[in-house]
């Protein structure tokens, strides 16, 4: 009613409208005083550790700013922005986590699916199967990494033994598809999970009418159940796209970064950690950023994933 | 309905399906396993199951400073990290969940962005920040950040867990002539409760686990956490691989994670799940 009239009376005095909104029920103030309250201590630390600092890293990123040359600190605009978007380094990293990323993520949903299904639909050992799923997703993945190192050395590991004693880790796109098996191999229980909950919400009475009417299993996991899940998928999809995209992990362990294995995060981290510079480090974290930033855009927007304030989505 | 039909085919077939997803998934770890009991001398062999066993390996890292130590954060850290970042994350949960209030969906998607916050674009100004302010290379260094870092998660599952509490119990209790803090303690905290279990759990494996930070922003055994320390541990000599002390660190930074989640693996599952698939 209120905000009838206040629409109506858009175009009288600012005064009556303005003094009737604060007129909310004693408790509905109390209520939304309570809300903030509670959620301020939450927001404050948020808003230090990742609001404030992103601001920082802007303001970094607009200067000349060596940690080896601390008297030359100068604001140079968007020439660090510049130097990174002129250097074949930050392409390439770009091109190499994409690549990851892309391949990672397509195959992890697959094998995700076929996972979410034995585990759905497995006649005996359901628990077995869902213990054995969380080890990978369990195991830090630092640890893991260590294990798959060990294991494509020449002469220490038994997959590399398995293939003729080859040296995978030296070479770029051998040593990139060691990095996806590492990634895909930590990561597929995750989204096996994530899809399992989504399976479960596919209601059995329709895969049994379509099977009556003499639909393929292939024809009932393409009409009913995929139509079905794509909420899920497009949510657990968006979650393991953005966690690929800023590998760093498996990377740092398996090659660190060497003949050609960079990703982004890692180029980042050795402009900041090795070459102490910290205006390119924060230039490439604010590109980054963007990227992530048109990735989830992408799929709100374009793919029309569950929108976020929808409470649908964590990580 | 599959339970009626069974054919020794179908058997069959998911009996195989079941043994390549154990496998797969325990091949890995086996071979961390099998490389940590290995002598300095059989390391250089390939073979998947050690000529020779040894323990070795764990008496190296366990008696000494370069890896207990890190161990010794990692728990503490991971502990404090978890306690507070629950407690606001229940705070702002239950707002969240229960209270009407202008600014609740900036809130959440605030935290969906951090929780999608690529950590490298946080590294270089937290590294500058935290050696202004003194916290580089102590425990509130890295603390602070995984508390920031463990609210959305927080606040996403515990928010799932609370919609699905029967809040009339509460009136219901009040009625009967229970104070608000009774009604709060004896009523809903029992309810909560397994929600909060289930998410200090993820928040818990997930600052385990964290090895960018922990990595950018110590330099000393300090506060430098457990998956960090792997790549400081060195042979018995100078002339030894440290493979297989590395190896028994992954094996003692991984088994008791592996026995705590299947442990709990039922909550996990829930908790990782209530957030995606309840709107």
């Amino acid at each position: 009613m209120s905000t009838h009239t206040e629409t109506v009376a858009a175009g009288a005095p600012a005064e009556a409208p303005a003094r009737r909104k604060p007129q909310l029920s004693e408790g509905a103030r109390a209520e939304r005083r309570l809300g903030w309250l509670l959620c301020a201590p939450a927001v404050i630390v948020m808003l230090a550790v990742a609001g404030y600092p992103i601001v920082y890293a802007i303001w970094l990123s607009l200067q000349r700013y060596n940690l080896e040359l601390p008297n030359q600190v100068k604001f140079i605009g968007l020439a660090n922005y510049g130097a990174v978007l002129r250097s074949p380094y930050w392409w390439h990293a770009l091109w190499v986590t994409v690549l990851i990323t892309v391949v990672s993520v397509a195959v992890t949903l697959v094998l995700g699916m076929l996972l979410a299904l034995v585990m759905h639909r497995t006649l005996f050992g359901r628990g077995t199967i869902r213990t054995a799923a969380l080890i990978p997703y369990g195991i830090v993945t630092v640890a893991a990494s260590y294990g798959w190192y060990y294991a494509w050395t020449p002469g220490q590991g038994y997959l590399s033994a398995m293939f003729n004693n080859s040296a995978p880790l030296t070479s770029t796109y051998k040593a990139i598809a060691v990095i996806i098996l590492a990634e895909i191999w930590k990561t597929t229980p995750f989204m096996g999970l994530l899809l399992l909950a989504g399976l479960s919400l596919v209601p059995e009475d329709l895969q049994k009418a379509a099977k009556v009417d003499g639909a393929t299993a292939w024809q009932r996991f393409w009409r009913i159940t995929v139509p079905l899940m794509k909420p899920a998928i497009l949510v657990a999809v968006l979650f393991r796209t953005l966690d690929s995209f800023r590998i760093f992990d498996n990377i740092f362990i398996l090659t660190q970064g060497n003949n050609g294995t960079e990703s982004v995060s890692i180029l980042a981290w050795d402009n900041l950690f090795k070459a102490l510079n910290l205006g390119i480090g924060a230039a490439i974290s604010i590109l980054i950023f963007i990227c992530v930033v048109i990735i989830a855009a992408v799929f709100i927007k374009g793919f029309g994933t569950a929108a976020p304030g929808a409470d649908t989505g964590r990580r | 309905m599959a339970a009626v039909t069974t054919t020794p085919r179908q058997k069959i077939g998911w009996g195989t399906a079941n043994v390549v997803v154990v496998a797969l998934a325990l091949i890995p770890v086996l071979w961390m396993v099998s490389l940590s009991f290995k002598t300095p001398a059989a390391v250089l062999d390939p073979s998947f199951i050690p000529a020779q066993w040894t323990w070795s390996n764990y008496h190296e890292i366990l008696s000494t400073a370069t890896f207990t130590r890190p161990l010794f954060n990692s728990i503490g850290i991971g502990l404090i990290a978890t306690f507070i970042s629950v407690v606001l994350a229940s705070m702002a949960a239950y707002a969240v969940a229960r209270l009407r209030f202008p600014g609740k969906s900036l809130l959440i998607g605030m935290s969906l962005l951090i929780a999608m916050f690529p950590i490298i674009a946080l590294v270089t100004p937290l590294f500058s920040i935290e050696r202004a302010l003194g916290l580089f290379n102590t425990w509130p260094g890295l603390i602070i950040p995984y508390v920031a870092f463990g609210l959305p998660l927080g606040i996403y599952t515990l928010s799932a867990f609370f919609r699905e509490i029967p809040w009339e119990l509460e009136k219901a209790a009040k009625v009967d002539g229970a104070t608000p803090f009774q009604a709060f303690v004896r009523v809903i905290a029992p309810l909560a409760a397994p929600g909060m279990v289930t998410t200090s759990i993820l928040v818990f494996l997930a600052c385990w686990n964290e090895f960018l930070m922990a990595i950018s922003f110590t330099s000393t055994t300090a506060a430098r956490t457990a998956p960090a320390s792997l790549a400081y541990i060195s042979g018995s000599s100078q002339f030894t691989v440290p493979t297989g002390p590395i190896a028994a660190a992954a094996v003692v930074i991984t088994i008791p994670i592996i026995i705590f989640v299947l442990f709990f693996q039922r909550r996990i599952v829930a908790g990782l799940t209530s957030g995606a698939v309840k709107g």
